[in-house]
């Protein structure tokens, strides 16, 4: 169990975190989600008391992190795949991590097992390629076998099978228990692994739920319809009492699964359809909205970032007005 | 060899997905034990875990070799030049003071390096996760290396004063004991104060380049400094307290007793001691 409370952070005028509260439960993987630079690796810096907070609190099962008289087999981190000395071997790396909490080396024979590296546990590390130095950075969670386990965004660099690995194991570890935390900038890759959800942009908390009541929430399912009659199939509709929104010159959109009443009500009234398709709005899009106002780093391509085209969907979250006015204040 | 071995992509550890599928839904009340025993961490810990990190990188191997080849073998072509009438009332360790000059630069080098490399890997966050007590930490880096650099150059200096002695020795020679456990002192402290501003500069190049005008500047300036009147005084105690003029005392070079250099120790000590207290300071108050 971690909580936090209140937790800020601020560098100099930037306030990176901004008074998060939530707690990580045990059990299950809790993602933690944002846009690049919300504010997911400080918090997680944090949390390991790597940085101090400017404000607030994390408590650890009720205590500080560096209270903790064997941090490793309370958590396991994977911050950064490269927090590693290159010259040092895979082997030795682990085994200086094991001693300085007391930890048995058999045991840094059996993480290195775990994750697949014992070929190479005497190669150093700096030969190492992305994804071989993110297993071994999440040999060194595993090693203290601790009850939580945080990991900073875990599949980058890993190959597909490598990235299946690693939900897999995820998922394992939580089914024993175990309080997982990891973050990703990745929706879909959240989906595939996480049962609870907080989303975070510009340091602040913008979603925090259970992954189901998100995508219930979040994942808008539509009809498109398109018609050389257009006119005559709004009436139609209308007369029938579906609600119609125009999408584009031809296109039109209709919320929620209707897709056989409306054909039948098409055959009925003699109207040619060419197109007549459900469409599901992706949990992408549904987080690309709901962080789109405190997306840090905008790519400028023409337009304004629109947040993919998917219309005022429910948010479950404060209105979106709301979300990035401080920190435009900051800014300016 | 430059490209890395693929990591083995056969299996993918089947014994770490048991059966998540099997797994009932979200219990928030399960809490996960280990079977690992729980030990409380301690100093003793953190000892094992810095002399695993000391000896299993390079630049340990490297700066020690190239101090002892320096230390060693510059001593015994110095002793090889000199005759039994050199050593009438000098330590017979003195042919090890040459090499130390340039010896020193190794163990400065070390000393920066054993804290600066973490944090230009990002080891440190490792480290500090695993170790939150960072006092602890740095506690044990300090001990460690002190404790390797002061035996690897007593090794060194006694080495050569025993050779020195077998090829010179006439019966009546000085005691030189005190010369080695004073010159070995000498050279780990200044380690040690260059682990402390490494700690503190958390910058390899930056530390180093610190260390080696703490050491050089006060070796030249002099020249310049007594010049001047006004200035006179001050390059005197540059002159007196310079780190390779406090090694010819320690060996007897100007007094020709080897007893010489308590001062200079003294103050190296106390600015040792000085630059740890600023390292433990900032070592709490920054974040990694």
């Amino acid at each position: 169990m971690i909580e936090l409370e209140g937790l800020t952070k601020r560098y100099g005028e930037k306030v990176a975190v901004n008074h998060l509260t939530f707690s990580v439960r045990p059990g299950i993987v809790t993602g933690f989600l944002g846009p690049n630079g919300a504010g997911k690796s400080t918090t997680m810096r944090m949390m390991l008391g790597l940085d101090r907070p400017t404000a607030g609190d994390v408590r650890i099962d009720g205590q500080h992190y560096d209270r903790l008289k064997d941090p490793l087999k309370y958590i396991g981190a994977l911050l950064d795949a490269k927090a590693m000395h290159g010259g040092r071997s895979a082997f030795n790396h682990l085994l200086c991590l094991a001693q300085s909490n007391g930890i048995p080396s058999s045991r840094v024979h059996e993480v290195l097992d775990t994750v697949g590296l014992t070929s190479v546990a005497k190669k150093k590390a700096k030969g190492f390629s992305l994804g071989m130095g993110q297993r071994l950075g999440i040999a060194g969670a595993l090693l203290g076998d601790p009850r939580i386990l945080m990991f900073d965004e875990p599949v980058n660099g890993l190959d597909p099978e490598g990235i299946h690995w690693i939900r897999n194991l995820m998922k394992a570890l939580a089914a024993e228990g175990r309080t997982v935390f990891v973050s990703s900038h990745l929706m879909s890759e959240m989906a595939l692994t996480a049962d609870h959800l907080v989303v975070i942009g510009q340091g602040r908390l913008l979603a925090d739920t259970s992954m189901a009541d998100f995508i219930e929430q979040n994942s808008r399912s539509y009809v498109r319809i398109r018609s050389p009659q257009r006119e005559r199939l709004l009436d139609v509709l209308h007369s029938a009492g579906i609600t119609v929104v125009q999408a584009g010159a031809e296109t039109l959109e209709v919320d929620g699964g209707k897709a056989e009443r409306i054909g039948e009500l098409a055959a009925q009234h003699h109207l040619v359809l060419h197109e007549l398709s459900p469409q599901q709005a992706s949990l992408e899009e549904a987080f690309m909205q709901l962080t789109a106002e405190s997306v840090e780093y905008h790519a400028h391509s023409g337009g304004a970032p629109s947040p993919a085209g998917a219309p005022a969907a429910p948010s479950p979250a404060p209105a979106p007005g709301q979300w990035g006015d401080g920190w435009k204040e900051g800014r300016s | 060899m430059s490209t890395p071995q693929q990591p083995p992509t056969q299996t993918p550890v089947p014994q770490a997905v048991p059966d998540w599928q099997a797994a009932p839904g979200p219990s928030y009340t399960a809490a996960y034990t280990s079977p690992i025993p729980v030990t409380r961490t301690h100093l003793g810990h953190a000892l094992a875990s810095e002399w695993t990190k000391i000896k299993s990188v390079r630049s340990t191997i490297w700066t020690l070799g190239v101090f002892l080849v320096l230390v060693v073998g510059i001593g015994l072509l110095v002793a090889a030049q000199t005759t039994n009438e050199d050593f009438g009332n000098v330590p017979y360790t003195i042919p090890a003071f040459f090499g130390l000059v340039l010896g020193q630069i190794c163990l400065i080098t070390l000393g920066v390096l054993v804290i600066s490399s973490e944090y230009g890997t990002g080891m440190i966050r490792t480290t500090f996760t695993a170790s939150p007590q960072r006092h602890r930490v740095l506690a044990a880096k300090l001990i460690i290396f002190f404790a390797v650099a002061f035996v690897v150059s007593a090794f060194a200096i006694g080495f050569v004063g025993l050779v020195t002695e077998s090829m010179h020795g006439s019966g009546e020679g000085t005691a030189w004991g005190g010369s080695v456990v004073k010159g070995a002192l000498y050279v780990s402290l200044l380690g040690v104060l260059a682990l402390a501003v490494g700690s503190m500069l958390r910058h390899s190049a930056g530390a180093i380049t610190a260390m080696l005008g703490l050491v050089l500047v006060p070796a030249i300036l002099p020249a310049f400094l007594l010049m001047s009147e006004s200035l006179r005084t001050i390059g005197e105690k540059m002159l007196d307290y310079n780190a390779p003029n406090a090694l010819a005392k320690i060996f007897g070079l100007d007094e020709g007793n080897g007893s010489g250099g308590g001062a200079q120790l003294g103050l190296l000590a106390g600015v040792t001691a000085a630059a740890i207290a600023g390292a433990f300071v900032l070592l709490d108050r920054r974040d990694v």
